[in-house]
């Protein structure tokens, strides 16, 4: 029996609004369970990949498959397997919550009988229970992101599409939607994308970073990290010669490098300096290093491998994706 | 169309939630009250020709202008400046289901305001004890006139929420649209200058789309197949036109 197909599968994705490029030859692939990030700078073209996923935009050029069903060609099946929370999270203000939510469940197609049950379930799921008869136009900005959310995962549609879900929550509501995204894990495919990175970090199996149209990473935080810095680095509080201290540090690893970081000018060799290692090696060497510089009679005070965060790789991967643009770019010719 | 009975009732609820349906309805029926106390005194002064509820009619496209746009004006307008238009075009409903809602919403409620006035008859003849205050015949025409020109009439209306986020604008396009369809194509029909030379054949296209001339061939009980078919292809044109835009909006999202 072959394979289920992947939950999305996106080809040379090409969206143009009148002579403006905003996704170029997109190519991604989310497995079925997967929660994926997606990360851009504003305008980097995250909402248009998305409204082509959901079938409410066409795409100009490429494919984009869903459960195997492609989008262009059979838009209303795909609509059956998304749910799909949108930016800013529009939603009718003159309802109540649970009309509101029996309205989606009736177009969604949910079955009469289970709608009800079904409703109380999402309620309880999004701590909507005591807001369920409130008009939604009177409900904190973080009661209505969760009845966006509620309304998304309603159907349990086996994709759920979020274009910034955790915008403008406080820290409390920001932990509970992430609790919720994190419990669909394994039984829905998630697609979020966000301005706040360390919450992907957290919450995501894999990131795709997109910037000026185009996918400039992707992977895991770990992956990315090793793909953009290319190395380790650890930061050692030491006392001892410096010479001594080289010597030693080579005999763990040739290519570890020693920069100093912070340290007070004419620093004795008794005196403790702050220095960073840095290696092209992934594996962890703190231990060998500790062992190593004991062993040389260096006294050593504190050792830490330094990783960066999710924003350093953001901020690095789009700044590459510019710089990549600007080299490509033809000169302008001087004037004479 | 199986989602069409949902998105229905949702807009049922909706406009019956809307304050400017409330707008729209008092001073529909006000005014129409005034036009009938108007006739009341009329008919009160000196014996008439004709059946007060012919009188009644002429002054349909006073209301008509007014009511259609406050009861249109917000329904895709609205619904594409907040984006919910966005969230209800992802889930398995089509263009033509949410379209045709709205029109079916707009227009149930646009007949259910005429046929309330119906009760001024009703309370006439109660009061006057004279049978002739229900005259069933142009009674019947002018309310078939109102349903069936209503159709064009709020289809119409739906067609300018389509056309921008506005609301305001919608109504005033509305209004503009109207005003030109009833009270122009009354003008054009009474311009002596169209019966001369290559004009003559546009005289044709003018009669045929005279407003007032169907509302008084239905009052005399003249249902003309021509008149329904004008009205039934106007409001299919209008309605796909609404659909066609909001589609082609959509592109350009």
């Amino acid at each position: 029996m072959s394979a289920p197909p992947p939950a999305i599968e996106v080809s040379r994705l090409v969206k143009t609004y009148g002579g403006t490029t905003a996704v170029n030859d997109i190519s991604f692939t989310v497995a079925r369970g997967e929660i994926v990030g997606f990360l851009g700078p504003n305008g980097a073209g995250k909402s248009t990949t998305m409204r082509i996923l959901t079938g409410y935009l066409p795409a100009t050029a490429g494919s984009v498959h869903l459960c195997g069903l492609p989008v262009a060609t059979r838009p209303d099946e795909v609509k059956r397997r998304i749910g799909y929370l949108p930016e800013n999270n529009p939603l009718p203000e003159d309802m109540r919550v649970s009309e509101y939510l029996y309205f989606r469940g009736r177009l969604k197609e949910v079955a009469r009988r289970q709608l009800g049950p079904r409703i109380d379930e999402v309620l309880e799921i999004c701590d909507l229970k005591r807001v369920r008869h409130r008009i939604i136009g009177q409900l904190s900005k973080g009661y209505r992101q969760r009845v966006g959310i509620a309304e998304a995962i309603l159907a349990e549609p086996p994709v759920i599409i979020m274009d910034e879900p955790t915008i403008g929550l406080d820290p409390h509501q920001i932990l509970i939607v992430r609790d919720l995204i994190a419990g669909l894990r394994g039984r829905m495919t998630v697609i979020i994308s966000s301005h706040i990175l360390p919450e992907i970090e957290v919450t995501c199996d894999r990131v795709l970073i997109i910037n000026q149209g185009r996918v400039v990473a992707q992977g895991t935080p770990a992956e990315l990290r090793r793909e953009i810095f290319g190395q380790s680095s650890y930061v050692l509080e030491v006392a001892g010669d410096p010479a001594t201290l080289a010597a030693a540090l080579a005999t763990v690893e040739p290519d570890l490098r020693a920069t100093p970081p912070g340290e007070a000018p004419g620093a004795g060799p008794e005196e403790f300096r702050r220095l960073r290692l840095t290696t092209a090696r992934p594996d962890e060497l703190g231990e060998a290093i500790v062992a190593a510089l004991a062993a040389s009679g260096c006294r050593v005070r504190a050792i830490g491998r330094e990783h960066p965060s999710l924003e350093d790789v953001f901020l690095a991967a789009t700044r590459r994706s510019w710089d990549a643009v600007q080299a490509a770019a033809p000169r302008p010719t001087p004037a004479r | 169309m199986k989602h069409l009975p949902t998105l229905l009732s949702h807009e049922l609820r909706m406009l019956l939630v809307s304050p400017a349906t409330y707008v729209a309805a008092t001073l529909f029926l006000g005014f129409m009250g005034l036009v009938f106390i108007k006739i009341v005194e009329l008919y009160g002064g000196a014996p008439q020709e004709t059946s007060p509820a012919v009188v009644y009619f002429q002054l349909f496209w006073l209301p008509v202008c007014v009511m259609v746009p406050l009861l249109t004006m917000k329904c895709l307008a609205e619904e594409r400046r907040a984006g919910t238009l966005e969230t209800l075009l992802t889930t398995p409903v089509t263009t033509t289901e949410v379209v045709l809602a709205k029109f079916g919403a707009a227009y149930a409620l646009y007949t259910a305001l005429w046929a309330s006035t119906l009760g001024f008859f009703l309370v006439l003849r109660r009061y006057s004890g004279d049978e002739r205050f229900l005259d069933a015949g142009p009674l019947l025409g002018g309310f078939l006139f109102i349903g069936v020109s209503g159709l064009l009439f709020v289809a119409l209306g739906v067609l300018a929420s389509s056309l921008t986020r506005s609301q305001s604008v919608a109504g005033i396009l509305s209004c503009v649209a109207l005003a030109t369809l009833i009270l122009g194509g009354n003008a054009l029909a009474d311009s002596p200058w169209l019966d001369q030379g290559l004009l003559r054949p546009l005289r044709a296209a003018v009669d045929h789309g005279h407003v007032f001339g169907h509302r008084d061939d239905f009052a005399r009980g003249v249902i003309d197949l021509r008149h329904l078919l004008f009205y039934a292809s106007g409001t299919a044109l209008a309605l796909i036109l609404s659909i066609l835009s909001v589609e082609a909006k959509q592109l350009h999202a």
